[in-house]
């Protein structure tokens, strides 16, 4: 019995029994502060990776270098704020948030199941994370930074930077590894093991389907970039030649394994957002979700094809072109269970009693913003283009209408449909819709001028640019203002939900709102069942 | 922590108590990754105190590798502890499924190194990699490079790690008949057995024809057969503790899952050899001559 050191206490007593401060949220064995503790986590990376791409988009305001000249080598400088930004936001933003946050917090409840399988694991997972995100942290300050973008390519990340700033950067990964191997086999056990009496697979629900697809990625792609890391490591250190031609050894190869690792880590970023805007558009339509079978065995289909696209991001690296032609038909392939998903999403809100509260409004953008991602995703399989496109905005902006108008829109749809639940007291609906319009219109500034910028030749990773292409700069420039001026926005929202929100009941969404986080109250009990509910074929996903 | 607070539940899952360990290990770990920057990086906090640093040697590392065994200890021995109350038939499955997993997690741990011996191996000298051929001759393994002959120790340590596969069912089967002076006796060989599989490997590394610093091959060697080396030790020890657990009687017929996720684990080490053996040693030996101990 979880906190049940107290033995004199009634049994019925304790369920509610919360622990101190100290142990509640150091010492947790509870998957809702776990989830609320990586939210928390992945809130300030958010804040500090967002206030980096400030930094970086007001250098890029205009031609020239204007704001890094401060330091000694502002092309670097610029670079290593390129890594930090990507790290930050790949590592402990978007992760942290969907699977560690909503994941934890929401899937266990969802499926009837009282915590995780495994508590006590679930909170090194966590501190893992935090122990990766202080060692990402060192290796921006200690060294001068890793110049190397998130991909970490040799020989840049090996004889190319021969301080300890990269070396913090691999332990970082290490660490936030380990952590989210950990949570994945976490999360796979408690799917398989603790779904409740009557929640078979083909009922459960899909932010569950998502979340295991989600978690059998991490399993079996993030071993293989340990290994690649571990590799690049002793390289570095050790006098091993895995990547040094000179020694006999192949620079391809850490490319394969890190996309190895890449490829379906793109995908572990934004099936969770899937999994919350399936729920989202089904709550606000009023209906069941369309063809659950199809969105269910959409998401296996792209995890799976998911491992065997890697080279895609290395059309230009000099590979056969046979293997070139495979690797953009099987790229293509991935767009028909993803066509899946995106109409089936349609045809759920087909004839549907629809409503527009905040959360829809981030899940419809979501679908908007990612299927325009997705739609320059197959521009770039092709291999022929990507040789011209390689390495510009153009792919810039493919990524972040993915990521960041994708998994991003699918972390604040979760926010503004949960919040309530999770906090027991609502956001303010002016606010919350303020919020959305802010960002909506931010990003797309942002993001959709890199497109033409691309197109036109404008390369990444470099600090400064030619005076052509300074209208499409300043534009991108302003939207990222208006993106981070709604952010603090959002922190506001937030303090203000959870100090002056109006409390709500259990079901505060009501008709359309089926799972079963919404039979619990708001908050949910510290435990949440202590008997489980019984599910039967009328009343699932 | 009574028994009679766990019936209170109309479930059969285990809420484990607030712990610290978590914290603690991971705070290990931080420390870990920063005194191995240090070693690493000598001049990390300037050059005038470049020397005083060197000077520590390994030692940077001891407290972050402390805590983490400190962590391993206490968290396994509550694990045990809790066991006898809190593992019910479905905790004890779960505990299956996790244990198959960090298994598949560590079999793909190995497939990165097992990439790059194929890399390696089966293009040691393409037309477009000028300075690999150079490196290796085009030839696999590289020029210069005597490797062991697989028929010598390396299908000696086969042969041990195979026969100590029989020795852990061994054991496996007497704990499942309630014998435990038998299940002792074959954990105690299959230890012996694998501190075994461990000297005759450092005897090897001792006595090899090649560096660690000289080249693509003895990188792919010593890596993958390193790591290899790295999880027996880890395995002798898993099975050094369920000898000590099966000698106080802890193992019965129908728990013993602790046994069994170190015979799983000790069986994926043994197909790595396998792996190993095959790929590195032997199908990658081509038409070397190989060293003379």
């Amino acid at each position: 019995m979880a906190y049940g050191t107290h033995a004199a206490h009634g049994a019925h007593e304790h369920q509610d029994h919360v622990p101190g401060f100290f142990v509640r949220w150091f010492l947790s064995t509870n998957h809702k502060d776990i989830g609320t503790l990586y939210m928390v986590l992945a809130a300030t990376a958010g804040i500090i990776g967002g206030a980096i791409s400030i930094y970086m988009r007001l250098e890029l305001m205009n031609p020239g270098v204007q704001l890094m000249n401060w330091h000694e080598n502002p092309g670097h400088h610029w670079n290593a704020m390129v890594t930090a930004h990507g790290l930050i936001m790949v590592f402990f933003v978007v992760m942290p948030a969907l699977i560690g946050g909503f994941g934890n917090w929401i899937v266990p409840i969802m499926i009837g199941a009282p915590d995780m399988a495994f508590p006590r694991m679930n909170n090194i997972s966590f501190w893992l994370t935090a122990a990766g995100f202080c060692s990402l942290v060192m290796s921006i300050f200690i060294g001068g930074g890793a110049g190397t973008g998130w991909t970490i390519y040799v020989p840049l990340s090996a004889s190319g930077h021969p301080g300890p700033s990269m070396d913090f950067a691999i332990f970082a990964l290490h660490l936030a590894g380990a952590g989210s191997i950990l949570g994945a086999a976490n999360f796979i056990t408690t799917i398989f093991n603790m779904r409740t009496p009557g929640m078979t697979l083909h009922r459960m629900p899909l932010m569950a389907w998502a979340i295991l697809v989600t978690a059998f990625l991490l399993l079996l792609a993030l071993p293989v970039l340990a290994g690649a890391i571990t590799m690049l490591l002793t390289d570095r250190n050790f006098g091993t030649s895995f990547f040094d031609p000179a020694g006999g050894g192949d620079p391809l190869l850490f490319l394969h394994l890190f996309w190895f690792f890449g490829h379906p880590e793109v995908y572990i970023m934004i099936l969770p957002a899937f999994g919350i805007v399936s729920h989202i558009v089904s709550t606000f339509s009023r209906k069941p979700i369309f063809g659950y079978l199809g969105m269910a065995y959409a998401m296996v289909a792209i995890g799976v094809v998911g491992f065997v696209v890697w080279a895609h991001h290395m059309y230009t690296v000099g590979m056969d072109v046979d293997t070139r032609a495979y690797f953009m038909a099987a790229t293509m392939v991935i767009a028909v269970p993803t066509g899946v998903k995106i109409f089936s999403w349609i045809a759920t809100m087909w004839g549907g009693s629809l409503r527009f509260p905040t959360p829809m409004l981030w899940a419809l953008g979501l679908i908007f913003l990612f299927t325009i991602g997705g739609v320059t995703g197959v521009v770039l399989a092709n291999a022929g283009v990507d040789i011209a496109l390689h390495n510009t905005y153009y792919v810039v902006a493919h990524f972040h209408y993915v990521l960041s108008l994708g998994a991003v829109f699918g972390i604040f749809a979760g926010f503004y449909y949960w919040i309530g639940k999770m906090s027991g007291r609502q956001y303010n609906e002016l606010f919350g819709q303020i919020h959305f319009w802010t960002t909506f219109i931010g990003v797309n500034l942002t993001f959709f001028p890199m497109h033409f910028s691309g197109l036109a030749g404008m390369p990444r990773h470099y600090i400064d640019y030619p005076d052509a292409f300074q209208f499409w700069n300043q534009m991108s420039s302003t939207g990222a203002l208006i993106t981070f001026a709604s952010t603090l926005w959002w922190v506001f929202v937030v303090f203000h939900t959870l100090l002056a929100g109006r409390r709500v009941g259990a079901n505060y969404w009501g008709e359309g709102a089926t799972t079963l986080e919404w039979t619990v109250s708001s908050p949910p009990p510290f435990h949440t069942y202590e008997e489980l509910p019984k599910v039967t074929a009328a009343a699932h996903h | 922590m009574a028994a009679a607070e766990h019936a209170a539940h109309k479930h059969p899952y285990h809420l484990v108590d607030p712990s610290i360990w978590p914290l603690i290990g991971s705070i290990g770990g931080v420390l870990l990754a920063f005194g191995a920057a240090t070693f690493m990086h000598p001049d990390i906090f300037g050059a005038e105190h470049k020397d005083t640093v060197a000077a520590l040697g390994l030692w940077k590392i001891v407290p972050g590798l402390a805590l983490i065994l400190v962590t391993m200890w206490f968290w396994w021995a509550d694990v045990i502890r809790e066991s006898r109350i809190y593992h019910t038939p479905v905790v004890q499955l779960g505990l299956r499924y996790g244990m198959i997993l960090f298994i598949t997690s560590e079999v793909f741990f190995f497939l990165a190194f097992f990439w790059a011996f194929f890399d390696s191996s089966l293009y040691p000298g393409p037309e477009n990699m000028p300075m690999r051929s150079e490196a290796t001759g085009g030839v696999w393994p590289p020029k210069d490079i005597h490797p062991f002959d697989p028929f010598d120790l390396p299908l000696m340590n086969t042969l041990i790690l195979l026969t100590s596969g029989t020795t852990v069912t061994w054991a496996h089967h007497a704990i499942l008949e309630g014998d435990q002076k038998s299940a002792v006796r074959g954990l105690l060989l299959t230890v012996v057995l694998g501190i075994f599989f461990t000297c005759v490997q450092a005897y090897e590394y001792a006595h090899a024809a090649f560096g660690f610093r000289e080249g693509i091959y003895p990188s792919v060697f010593y890596m993958a057969t390193g790591f290899h080396g790295f999880h027996v030790i880890v395995g002798t020890i898993f099975l050094i503790v369920c000898l000590f657990r099966a000698m106080k009687g802890h193992f019965r017929p129908e728990q013993h899952f602790g046994f069994e996720a170190a015979a799983w684990y000790w069986h994926f080490v043994d197909v790595v050899w396998l792996f190993l053996f095959f790929a590195i040693y032997w199908w990658g030996l081509g038409n070397a001559v190989p060293a003379a101990h």
